[in-house]
């Protein structure tokens, strides 16, 4: 298993966000989140990529504990080197890219594994020319991000992960900001991406993409994993009435 | 007095008012930043002095602060410093300005957005690389125009050194203008005061240039 969450719970005040979810991912698989708006598919990927700290369950990457249940039954993170190695295994591609806007695209690629990972220079440079080559920027290396178009710069942000080398890579929404033209250009790199076996996580509404390229489906709602399967099960089989409800609502949209 | 001996008097005045400027400047504006981070501390206490010593600073007349370090060790301590004018005047400036800029400061740390500080901590960067590496250098970019303005008061602000009868320009001119019964020291005070606050926004105006190669 590269993640493994299990049992976990969440919430903001009085708001029960996250109420039992569990779901595990497996080197190489796919794995799409959906469900509607307010459902915490979010808060996972922002629960497993510690933007948030759970109140209760389990944590594993690569089959390292990395929160357990502590004495008093709440959520006991490990120490900061535990985390930090944690970090190490994943990387997140955000709604809103969040590129930094002083740096050039190759800086932005090329800073994070120099200053955090500590590489050879060289190394980093060779590599960071090989990710945005595959995300067709290549010619874009030594632009602003404000030069680029929405499409341009999330994938950008996908080179900034890629260049880490993590074990699991996390899309939060990846193409909520962008027109369908630009929605088009950065699923392809994501589907290149699921291609070429990494491991994912992508929370999407662009239901063809996930039925399409996903290996695994799960439906979230209310803060509950409802169903999960492959994406036949889950789209053209679904077994709980949610479920159907949801599929069936964006297959006949009538306006 | 002739006009060539009136320039050389207020010239040494000048030189003093540069020096009492640079030396505000050196000591406020890194301060300003150690106050605007300690401002932001978890530490309840810490914070609240923080926020105390700004609201004396900005609401009190920097003119009765710098006579109160002037004199203040000797009314409150019955303490005897030589040579404590200049001295006084550096801390009163350094420590009014040092406020102004945390504020300036802090608004511009504030104007982050959070993405910034989340693609950083995801990326693994350590508390400080975020803040050095990514948060101060598009901070200073945004506060750029407010510091213009404060340095351009600052320039001002100079001549209130003139309470503590130190001779920087102002206090010369007001001296020369009464002995010699001549309103042209301070026609000569105003073109200076005017030309240093041109050279100010004009260097400053380079410094928002170079930091506009991104957006």
């Amino acid at each position: 298993m590269v993640l493994e969450m299990n049992n976990i719970k969440k919430s903001f005040g009085s708001l029960n966000v996250l109420k039992d979810i569990s779901f595990s991912v497996d080197k190489g698989e796919a794995v799409s989140i959906i469900g509607p708006s307010g459902s915490g598919k979010s808060t996972l990927l922002r629960c497993a990529t510690f933007l948030e700290t759970i109140d209760n369950g389990v944590i594993r990457y690569m089959d390292n504990d990395i929160v357990l249940p502590g004495a008093d039954g709440k959520a006991d993170y490990s120490n900061k080197a535990r985390i930090r190695q944690a970090k190490n295994c994943f990387g997140l591609v955000f709604q809103q890219f969040n590129l930094f806007p002083h740096y050039s695209v190759l800086k932005n690629v090329m800073d994070a594994p120099l200053v955090v990972q500590k590489r050879n220079k060289d190394e980093v440079y060779e590599e960071a020319m090989k990710v945005l080559d595959k995300m067709g920027l290549k010619d874009k290396a030594d632009a602003y991000p404000y030069q680029l178009s929405g499409g341009q710069q999330q994938r950008v942000a996908i080179a900034r992960a890629l260049a880490m080398n993590p074990e699991i890579l996390f899309f939060d929404e990846p193409t909520s900001a962008l027109d369908p033209e630009l929605t088009g250009e950065v699923l392809r790199v994501i589907k290149q991406l699921v291609d070429e076996d990494w491991t994912m996580v992508i929370v999407t509404h662009e239901m063809p993409f996930a039925k399409a390229v996903s290996e695994k489906v799960v439906f979230m709602d209310r803060g509950y994993i409802v169903e999960q399967g492959t994406p036949e099960q889950v789209f053209d089989d679904p077994k709980m009435e949610r479920t159907k409800q949801f599929i069936s609502g964006y297959q006949n949209q009538n306006y | 007095m002739t006009f060539g001996t009136m320039l050389t008097t207020m010239g040494e005045g000048m030189l003093r008012t540069i020096l009492i400027f640079v030396l505000t400047l050196v000591g406020s504006l890194p301060l300003g930043m150690v106050i605007a981070l300690l401002r932001q501390s978890k530490n309840g206490i810490v914070s609240g002095i923080i926020k105390i010593y700004i609201s004396i600073m900005r609401g009190t007349p920097l003119m009765l602060q710098l006579l109160v370090w002037y004199f203040g060790p000797y009314y409150l301590f019955g303490a005897q410093i030589r040579n404590w004018r200049f001295p006084a005047i550096i801390l009163g400036f350094v420590l009014n300005y040092a406020a102004y800029f945390a504020e300036i400061y802090r608004s511009g740390i504030e104007s982050m957005p959070v993405g910034q500080y989340e693609a950083a901590q995801v990326l693994g960067y350590t508390k400080s690389q975020t803040f050095f590496r990514i948060i101060l250098p598009q901070v200073i970019k945004r506060i750029l125009p407010s510091v213009t303005n404060e340095v351009i008061t600052l320039v001002k602000d100079t001549s209130l050194a003139f309470t503590l009868a130190y001779q920087e320009v102002f206090s010369l001119a007001k001296q020369i203008s009464a002995s010699q019964t001549s309103f042209t020291p301070f026609v000569i005070a105003g073109v200076f005061y005017f030309v240093a606050n041109y050279a100010v926004a004009y260097g400053m105006e380079r410094i928002e240039k170079a930091f506009s190669y991104y957006r």
